[in-house]
């Protein structure tokens, strides 16, 4: 780990002024991508403004038809809220997924989309439930968040304040676990959201992205039986020594098809 | 029973300290004046080094020292060394490149030892290591174990033409040659035995302190064998002589064979004490771990077996490469040789067995011993051909295993492989475990999986191992450089409590409670007034260390025949204190006995009069303290049979293990909690090999998993619960009657599991580790076959 400046703020707004004044600020959530980041020093910022101490970031309501998440409520938190469990259990069963006890306990709903690391299992979610992010300025729509691997629609000094999720009529995730990292080598979510099927895409490409052709296959019902025939274009999948683009590529449609059973059961 | 003695599940005494927390480990340790090293690393695979400039990292805040092979060199601090020499085809020594502990001119592998920053503090000491400005002039990079010594290859050691350590042939090539052109049927089959990284939980680390008042060094290690490492260091690497130089392995978590051998940083840290005359820590990161670790297997095999129309094993011939690396690791000449083709007769009697081996240098880090060592690359081999063989032959796999299984009552059995097999009965432990696999249900329960959706598959591992490497004399005529007892102290204090010295060291194994029942039954006293002492060449005498499944059957014979001694030595000073002739005296539960009488007294009291010899027998010494040196007259010989029972999901290719089964032959058993517990781990270690791990470098030579996110190590989701049971023999050779049971586990398990997956999706064979993709590949591959 390099030096750098350690803030620890108590505001959105005074964290949004940390950061205007830092030459090379740096929020930090709950740290767990970041910190380890640091000290492999792959990342040097010169300032690093610790958002652990916004309380108004914390927690989690059900407000109507809308689950809000604050952006530094920690993924154990999800996953042990009642509420969640009742409103929308497969974003309980997801949260409950993620990483290891220390990075659940940790780690931040805020963090991880705004990381958009591309095998994160909250965008999937974000993006199949059509979720809005919240932010310090204003409101983005969940499929239009993500931009590229580890790239959002975030300004360098927006911060993110909430995520709030429409109570889908039926939801279901279903992760392919990299067996060393347990990360997604593939995550579909898939989501009956007002009589609409969306299916959100994780660790096959560079994006968390809307499974369009795959949507299109269901036709807006939970009934798997056309995608197999989905022809996802293999081109556009990440490869690695775990899976090699034609593999993600089948695996997508696999998920998807547990996914949407999952969610018919 | 006796319930602290043989046989008996104690909890383990050493626990208590580990689970609060109390554990001393080499990073545990700090002394005043500390300093940090940290090691410049090269990035690069292969390349000349044009010149180092430490100009800037010496005038970096805290920096105390930046040393490079150049200061090495010119204290006369010697290269590491390779202590097992291999003669090769053509009559000469294995080729052995030099191996300096830092650079000399060129690098050979990513993480090789280029400069040490000394500095007042970690971060500074990183720091600076960043401001060492290194030219390199990049080299062609040699990874394919395969492809190594093919024509064209980049050059990596002038002194090994073709890249090749050694080729070794093994054998009789005509007599094979002939039994195979007569043969009814020959099976063969290419292999890999994937790479792996050793990976034990405490990475590696070192502190060197050095006394100008004695002029000694004092060097605390992470060390399976402290006084292999103080002999090495002194007496090939000029570190310091043997008298003037201290080697402390305290707790050391976890080993698996890693930290055998004598690394540069060790050596480096040793030196760098005395030269700038303050302590000097290093502790690897996990990064250098899996960097700079000797890593293990990495064979690249052909292997074939020729048949007569009964499936009767003829003869079994054997190609292997074998990658060792840029360098040769301490023993790393040895696994592939001696550790591998000595034991491809498996349970088997195959009557002519000849092999080749042909060890490659590449630009990776340098391979060596990792559990098993050798065996688990003979055992896969074996037990995957003898499974093609079976389906060659249309045989169920357990039928030809017993056909061709060394009967009961051929044992001593010499194989024509060298080993003499010291006790055996092969076909009791293939029942055993066949009754606790449920083997007669398995069609069963392969129908209800197909029902779901799934392939259920069955595997068989008919394993023996050899390990308590010995004699001395053999292991010396087989070119290694030291020998191979294990020697005991064994002291009653004169209150009656006792310390049990060791030359064997623990890292995890459990020793400080087997080798205290091992005395408790012996001479009666309880583990709680015994104490087992290693790790420290200022406290014990001299001793080879652990490694090789030998520490109870070598280890602990010598702790039992100085154990002996004190008999002995008590009847003459009982039999004076209880005025009776020394041949009536009786040793009995802890108490030295007239026979036929009342009288009596303890051991502990026979300790204090030796120690208070005020009326005493004429012509015994005082004292009551024995060593014992044990050199062993074979090898141990484990064996076993393991059955895996596999479930496949066609769709994805996962894996999953749905039931294991293991019965295995390691004689006497101590501590049974404590066997059980290495067999378990033993397993996850074959698990991990078959089905997660494999360590890749790309064509560049860059390490590609190089952490735990690229790097699969097995975790308890990944297993199920295994039946344990034992098929126990008593060896002749081994005065305890006891075999080694540290390696059976990953030794067995890799074939039974393969052997499983390939019986589920019908194929001849998938290469390790067979993660999703390949199963799934292979399950398209097998259904378009079928279709």
């Amino acid at each position: 780990m390099y030096e750098f400046n350690y803030r620890k703020v108590d505001s959105v707004d005074a964290a949004v002024e940390a950061i205007q004044q830092a030459d090379d600020g740096k929020f930090v959530a709950g740290g767990q991508t970041m910190l380890p980041t640091m000290k492999h020093r792959l990342a040097s910022p010169s300032d690093v403004i610790d958002l652990g101490g916004i309380a108004e970031l914390v927690g989690v309501c059900v407000e109507g038809d809308t689950v809000i998440i604050g952006a530094m409520t920690t993924h154990a938190a999800v996953a042990a809220s009642a509420e969640v469990q009742a409103a929308i259990p497969a974003l309980a069963k997801l949260a409950a997924n993620i990483g290891d006890p220390a990075v659940r306990n940790k780690g931040t709903i805020g963090g991880s989309i705004a990381n958009h690391d591309p095998a994160a299992d909250y965008p999937a979610a974000v993006i199949a439930l059509g979720a809005t992010v919240k932010t310090s300025r204003r409101e983005i729509p969940g499929e239009e968040f993500f931009t590229d691997m580890f790239e959002t629609a975030l300004e360098e000094d927006e911060i993110i304040t909430a995520v709030t999720f429409p109570v889908a009529e039926m939801a279901a995730y279903m992760k392919f676990e990299n067996p060393a990292s347990r990360y997604a080598i593939v995550g579909v979510f898939v989501a009956k959201t007002g009589g609409e099927v969306r299916v959100g895409v994780t660790g096959a490409t560079s994006c968390a992205h809307r499974g369009l052709q795959l949507e299109a296959a269901l036709g807006g019902q939970l009934d798997a039986s056309g995608i197999d025939a989905v022809e996802l274009p293999v081109e556009n999948m990440n490869s690695d020594i775990h899976a090699s683009a034609e593999y993600r590529a089948h695996l997508v449609k696999v998920m998807t098809k547990r996914a949407v059973e999952a969610c018919a059961q | 029973m006796n319930e602290q003695g043989i046989g008996a599940s104690v909890r383990r005494k050493e626990d208590q300290r580990f689970l609060i927390g109390k554990g001393n480990y080499t990073d545990d340790i700090n002394v005043a004046g500390q300093t940090h090293a940290v090691f410049v690393r090269s990035p690069h695979a292969h390349a000349e080094i044009k010149g180092i400039d430490t100009s800037a990292a010496m005038a970096a805040s805290g920096v105390v020292a930046v040393l490079t092979g150049e200061d090495l060199a010119a204290d006369g601090i010697g290269p590491l060394i390779c202590g097992v020499t291999v003669t090769s085809d053509d009559g000469e020594p294995h080729r052995a490149p030099a191996h300096p502990a830092l650079a000399q001119g060129k690098v050979n592998y990513v993480g090789d030892h280029v400069a040490v920053v000394i500095a007042e503090s970690k971060s500074e000491a990183r720091d600076a290591a960043e401001l060492v400005d290194v030219d390199y002039s990049v080299l062609p990079a040699v990874t394919g174990t395969r492809s190594a010594a093919d024509p064209g290859q980049q050059q990596i050691h002038e002194v090994a033409p073709g890249n090749v350590c050694f080729n070794w042939p093994f054998g009789d090539k005509d007599g094979v040659e002939a039994a195979f052109a007569a043969a009814h049927k020959v099976s063969k089959l290419d292999l890999v035995n994937n790479r792996m990284v050793t990976n034990p939980m405490e990475p590696r680390a070192a502190l060197g302190e050095y006394n100008t008042g004695t002029d000694e060094i004092t060097l605390h290690v992470t060390t399976q064998n402290p006084h292999v490492h103080r002999l090495v260091l002194s007496a090939f690497n000029q570190l310091a002589p043997e008298h003037k130089l201290r080697v402390v392995g305290p707790d050391v978590g976890g080993g698996f064979g890693a930290k055998i051998f004598v690394y540069a940083e060790e050596l480096v840290v040793g030196w760098a004490c005395r030269k700038v005359n303050r302590p000097v820590k290093w502790n690897a990161d996990r990064t250098e771990a899996f960097l700079a670790d000797a890593h293990g297997r990495d064979h690249v095999s052909t292997a074939e077996m020729a048949m007569d129309g009964n499936g009767k094993f003829l003869a079994m011939r054997v190609h292997t490469k074998a990658n060792l690396g840029a360098y040769l690791s301490t023993f790393g000449t040895m696994v592939p040789s001696y550790l591998y083709a000595f034991l491809l007769a498996g349970q088997y009697a195959t009557p002519l067995i000849y092999s080749e081996v042909k060890a490659v240098f590449t630009n990776t880090a340098p391979v060596d011993a990792s559990r098993g060592a050798g065996r688990p690359e003979a055992t896969y081999l074996v037990e995957r051909l003898v499974d093609i063989c079976a389906s060659d032959m249309g045989l169920d796999p357990a039928e030809i295993r017993r056909r061709n299984f060394i009967p009961v009552d051929a044992f001593p059995y010499q194989t024509p492989v060298v080993q003499c097999y010291d006790s055996g009965d092969y076909p009791a432990a293939l029942d055993k475990a066949m009754e606790l696999a449920d083997y007669d249900g398995f069609e069963s329960r392969a129908a209800e999986a197909r029902a779901r959706g799934k392939l259920r598959g069955i595997g068989f591992s008919s394993y023996v191992e050899a390990c308590g490497i010995a004699p001395s004399a053999a292991v010396g005529q087989l070119g290694a450089g030291v020998g191979l007892w294990e020697s005991a102290q064994v002291r009653f204090n004169p209150t009656g409590n006792v310390q049990v010295f060791t030359g064997t060291h623990s890292h995890g194994q459990g020793h400080e409670t087997t080798f205290a029942q091992l005395v408790n039954d012996q001479l009666g006293v309880p583990i709680e007034n015994i104490e087992v002492i290693h790790g420290d060449t200022a406290k014990t005498q001299f001793g080879m260390g652990t490694y090789g499944s030998r520490s109870l059957a070598v280890g602990g014979v010598a702790i039992s025949r100085a154990c002996d001694k004190l008999v002995a030595k008590g009847k003459k000073i009982a039999a004076h204190a209880l005025e009776a002739a020394e041949g009536d005296i009786e040793f009995a539960d802890g108490s030295f006995s007239v026979a036929g009488t009342d009288k009596a007294m303890s051991i502990g009291e026979v300790a204090f009069n030796a120690y208070v010899p005020h009326s005493y027998p004429e012509g015994v010494e005082p004292g009551f303290d024995e060593n014992a040196f044990f050199d062993p007259t074979n090898f141990s010989f484990p064996a076993g049979t393991h059955i895996c029972e596999i479930e496949v999901d066609p769709e994805t290719g996962v894996v999953e293990i749905v039931k294991y089964s293991a019965v295995d032959d390691f004689g006497r058993l101590i501590n049974p909690m404590i066997v059980e517990g290495q067999v378990h781990g033993g397993i996850a270690h074959g698990v991990g090999q078959a089905l997660l791990e494999g360590c890749s470098y790309d064509s560049e030579g860059q390490l590609i998993t190089a952490s735990y996110m690229d790097y699969a190590m097995p975790r308890a989701d990944n297993l199920p619960s295994f039946d344990v049971d034992y098929a126990p023999t008593n060896p002749p050779d081994n005065p305890l009657g006891v075999k080694g049971c540290g390696e059976a586990g990953a030794i067995g398990a890799p074939p039974a599991v393969i052997n499983a997956i390939s019986n589920a999706l019908g194929v001849k064979h998938i290469d390790m580790p067979a993660t999703p993709e390949n199963v799934w590949r292979a399950a398209q591959q097998a259904t378009a076959a079928s279709a």
